[in-house]
């Protein structure tokens, strides 16, 4: 008898692991979706002790965690995030900054320049005026929804010239790549100077403003294409080449 | 048998489309059999009037619109007394699921425009807002599935169309919050006894069940693409 129940442990445990195999390629899930036991991630509820969706968005478990990443939506803020932003407004010592979200985010005068700025005297369109845009780091949200931005880190700056795309904020990742790769690429072959805010507007500037526009869009499109990279490297390769001739 | 040649408790064909209309966050079409709603949402974004924005959670905002050309006689366009009372009671079908906590300070602008009438377009409007809603990424709890039950000719029928409601003793649209089994719209035309009552609404929650699978298989589609991603 004990055999047989340690070879069906034996099974089941073979079972468990498939099973484990399987989840590791994402689930859709929908508003209302069970998602199991476990803890509540974000895009998650929880009642009576069983886990739900709430969003449309692709599932993931780590351990008890269960969690979905929504795979559509607006950019809500989130600490960390580095964003594109338009300056919406001048007060005295700060800009208030459009982030393409239902927030407007703070950009203080002494989170974004160095120097000593003497008020009294200064006009602070000097740095930023109207409509410029600048990519910034989100350094605080608060419960309340007021939004601090901060351009101390060495990749905030503001953005002269060049044109702006708009995608969804969802794929944002996917235009980044893993570990950058994506946009490094494009980058690369364009020879275009590239800004991807997590708030899902794309700064884009250089000759081949064009081509790397396209190859942004594209990329939003068919996100979920395997493969993505070297396909888009295909495309861009072969534009390239075509601009060269074009040229010549 | 019916007008339609429907069975007693069959729907009319019903027909859902995920991410109609580019401009807005979200969209969805419904049709049930010749009613067709079509919504679009917006949000959440910045509200405007400012006044009324609310500092613990997002408003919702629903408007229900019948295109001039959706009935057979001319309708005229522009609010009315009855799409007012529409607008609201759909808004208020579709609260209980959502999380207006998550986004405090905004507002989420539901449109919904009704370009052919043919009975229960209240229902087909909330089909298609509760599916614009998901498609725009607002958390919810649930999407709300809602279908009409009713009387005619002493009989009893699930998702009244054309005529039967017209010539029929009895119309009732249900809202249905489906993991709940909450019903969070029930409005009545019509007369009927305690023991009618009883069936009927029962046969419009089984008509909302139905449209709830529709609505989910709907929704997941256009987002099963997803599936096979890496990164």
């Amino acid at each position: 008898m004990g055999d047989v129940m340690e070879e069906e442990s034996e099974i089941i445990e073979e079972k468990t692991e498939t099973i484990e195999k399987e989840e590791k390629i994402r689930k859709v899930v929908i508003p209302g979706d069970m998602l199991g036991t476990g803890r509540a991630g974000h895009g998650t509820y929880e009642e009576n002790g069983t886990v739900y969706s709430k969003v449309v968005g692709l599932m993931e478990k780590r351990d008890e965690l269960i969690f979905v990443i929504p795979l559509c939506g607006i950019y809500n803020p989130k600490r960390g995030d580095g964003v594109i932003g338009r300056i919406d407004e001048i007060s005295f010592s700060k800009w208030i900054v459009d982030i393409n979200s239902p927030y407007q985010a703070v950009l203080p005068l002494s989170e974004a320049v160095d120097e000593f700025v003497d008020l009294t005297k200064t006009d602070l369109t000097r740095f930023f005026s109207y409509n410029d845009m600048v990519f910034a780091e989100i350094s605080s949200v608060t419960k309340t929804k007021s939004v601090q931005l901060s351009m101390k880190d060495r990749k905030c700056r503001k953005l002269r010239g060049g044109r702006l795309i708009k995608v969804t904020p969802a794929k944002v990742p996917r235009i980044i790549g893993r570990g950058g790769s994506m946009v490094e690429m494009v980058k690369e072959l364009t020879g275009t100077q590239i800004v991807v805010g997590q708030n899902g507007l794309v700064w884009v500037k250089g000759d081949n403003e064009d081509i790397a526009a396209e190859a942004v869009l594209e990329i939003e499109q068919k996100s979920h294409i395997h493969g993505l990279t070297d396909q888009i490297k295909n495309m861009l390769t072969e534009k390239m080449q075509k601009g060269d001739i074009n040229e010549n | 048998m019916r007008i339609d040649g429907r069975k007693k408790d069959e729907l009319r064909p019903i027909e859902a489309k995920v991410g109609v209309l580019k401009n807005a966050n979200g969209s969805a079409m419904f049709r049930m059999g010749n009613t067709i709603a079509v919504a679009g949402v917006f949000g959440p974004r910045e509200v405007h009037p400012k006044h009324k924005e609310e500092a613990e959670r997002a408003i919702l905002r629903t408007e229900y619109r019948m295109s001039a050309f959706s009935t057979t006689s001319r309708s005229r366009p522009g609010p009315s007394r009855r799409s007012k009372e529409i607008s609201m009671v759909i808004r208020e079908a579709l609260v209980p699921v959502l999380f207006l906590e998550e986004f405090p300070k905004t507002a989420i602008d539901v449109h919904i425009e009704v370009l052919q009438a043919d009975a229960s377009t209240r229902c087909a409007a909330l089909n298609a807002a509760a599916l614009a809603l998901a498609d725009a990424g607002v958390q919810m709890r649930d999407l709300v599935a809602s279908c009409s039950a009713g009387k005619t000719n002493g009989e009893i029928v699930l998702d009244i169309a054309g005529k039967e409601d017209t010539d029929g003793e009895l119309d009732l649209p249900v809202a249905y919050y489906p993991h709940k089994k909450m019903i969070t719209l029930l409005q009545m035309d019509g007369i009927a006894t305690k023991e009618e009552m009883k069936k009927i609404i029962a046969l419009a929650k089984k008509g909302c069940e139905e449209i709830y699978e529709i609505q989910k298989k709907v929704l997941k589609e256009k987002y099963k693409e997803g599936d096979k991603d890496e990164q």
